[in-house]
């Protein structure tokens, strides 16, 4: 289990073949990776992304742990950035290895729905004219941790 | 105690940290504290429903007791993936 929280960016490609190179004994490698969309409305310049340094870590880690015993993963992988990131950037992955891919994939999903409502980061977008406006977190967000 | 604030409560108090000496029970005392201090306190305060709080890296609620607690962070609900 690897948890990575860095301002660089992280090489996806690089990433995904060392994990699953890594992967032994698993059937099944997911990896997911968000990227930073184009705001709603207008053009959003920037994207800000503000953490809790130490909290974070731990958040994440208590994620990631629950998630390897819940699907009895072989391994996971989560990476998130912070700091100044724009359009078509990569901000964040994670990697799951099952035996089977059901359990890869549902841990996945798992440790997204988690990661967006629980671990402490907050969104900031910037638009093209300089208006800044923090990204509020969204009921379904919440809601989604209720399957879990 | 070390209390902290992020994203747009540290805009509305005006910095990210600050030592607090307080004999609040509750973290929903300290909040009061907070509020009676400056209007800036009373505006990142106004909408508790609005607000997350963790102590010493934790997430809490806000009728936690704070004995014993060195670091108390407030913040909005989180925005992470």
């Amino acid at each position: 289990m690897k948890i990575v929280v860095q301002e660089a960016p992280f090489d996806f490609g690089a990433e995904a073949q060392a994990f699953s190179d890594a992967a032994k004994g698993a059937g099944a490698v997911v990896t997911f990776t968000g990227v930073v969309r184009e705001a709603d409305a207008g053009a959003m310049a920037v994207m800000e992304i503000e953490h809790y340094p130490g909290m974070t870590e731990k958040a994440l880690e208590k994620i990631a742990a629950e998630a390897m015993t819940r699907w009895s993963l072989t391994d996971a992988l989560v990476i998130h950035r912070h700091g100044r990131l724009v359009p078509g950037d990569q901000i964040m992955m994670v990697a799951t290895a099952a035996r089977h891919r059901v359990a890869a994939f549902e841990a996945a999903e798992y440790l997204m729905d988690y990661l967006k409502s629980r671990a402490p980061f907050w969104k900031k977008e910037i638009l093209d004219d300089g208006a800044a406006a923090w990204v509020d977190a969204k009921d379904e967000d919440e809601d989604a941790l209720s399957r879990w | 105690m070390d209390v902290m604030y992020f994203a747009w409560v540290r805009e509305r108090v005006g910095l990210p940290k600050e030592k607090v000496e307080t004999s609040a029970a509750t973290v929903a005392e300290l909040i009061e504290e907070l509020k009676s201090r400056e209007d800036r306190y009373a505006a990142a305060f106004a909408d508790l429903s609005a607000l997350r709080v963790a102590l010493d890296q934790e997430l809490s609620d806000f009728d936690a007791p704070l004995e014993g607690v060195r670091e108390v962070a407030f913040f909005p609900p989180m925005t992470g993936g």
